[in-house]
């Protein structure tokens, strides 16, 4: 299960690199994807509102940021009171490295070309994490209120795509 | 003597409801991406409450305009009801929330 969200987080991410995790993720694996998904997502719109001038992507960026700091700074509350230690694993550095490249590959980009492949990767992006989060993650996490702060995050992140795909319409 | 039977006969026509219908105060609850249940009974005049017990930064946005509340995390803001009417009502920065404020007169 988890080897399908690597690639698929990869594949999103346009990339073809390939990391390898062990099927059925750990509650504490689980909350280092989920975070680090999150953070992912806030540094890309963090990219966006430096170089964007489009009012649309500006403020489509910033719900982001804010959104995705309010639940990771839950998660980070939730694993405090658990006490569980997030645990990095072949996924999230998939997903890390993929990120980063991505960053770097959108860097290159000004204007309207940066704002059509920001939107895009967007779109890709929130539906991966959608799909991993409701096939993968929430029916391997353990903890009730881990896999309830996912749920949340789910309902969250597909309002997330469903904007993404408005503002990606206006690009086309 | 006469003190004393102004102040029965104001206590009776309190007691009767003589001066209408106090306004009433309702609280929507926002928590989990979600509105809460609408209140059922409301009137013009009548206080709602919306309370963002949230982790997100939500609003409670009229269709029509009438009234626009924003509501970071945790926090919750009063509005006096209007006019009668069916007012939907929407999150402005994750539309799928929604709901509909229906007010008799």
């Amino acid at each position: 299960m988890i080897r399908k969200l690597v690639i698929a987080g990869l594949l999103a991410l346009g990339l073809g690199g390939m990391a390898w995790a062990a099927d059925a993720p750990t509650d504490p694996q689980i909350a280092h994807i989920a975070y680090t998904a999150g953070q992912i997502d806030i540094a890309a719109a963090e990219q966006a509102i430096k170089k964007s001038q489009n009012a649309d992507i500006i403020a489509f960026a910033k719900q982001m940021e804010e959104d995705h700091k309010a639940v990771n700074d839950q998660a980070l509350a939730l694993v405090k009171k658990l006490n569980v230690t997030p645990e990095d694993n072949p996924t999230s550095q998939a997903l890390s490295k993929a990120a980063a490249d991505k960053l770097a590959e959108l860097d290159k980009l000004d204007g309207a070309a940066f704002d059509k492949a920001y939107i895009d990767n967007e779109v890709a992006y929130h539906k991966t994490v959608n799909s991993a989060l409701q096939d993968t993650l929430i029916p391997a996490a353990q903890n009730a209120e881990l896999k309830a702060l996912l749920q949340q995050g789910l309902t969250l992140f597909t309002e997330h795509e469903k904007h993404a795909e408005m503002v990606a319409a206006k690009f086309q | 003597m006469r003190i004393l039977k102004v102040a029965v006969m104001t206590a009776m026509l309190l007691a009767a409801g003589t001066f209408g219908a106090a306004a009433a105060e309702y609280t929507i609850v926002i928590d989990k991406m979600k509105f809460g249940p609408v209140p059922p009974a409301l009137h013009p005049g009548d206080t709602i409450v919306w309370r963002n017990d949230d982790i997100l930064h939500h609003s409670a946005t009229a269709r029509d305009k009438s009234f626009d509340l924003d509501l970071p995390a945790r926090s919750s803001a009063t509005m006096t009801i209007g006019a009668a009417g069916e007012v939907p009502f929407y999150c402005k920065f994750h539309p799928g929330m929604t709901g509909t404020l229906v007010i008799t007169p």
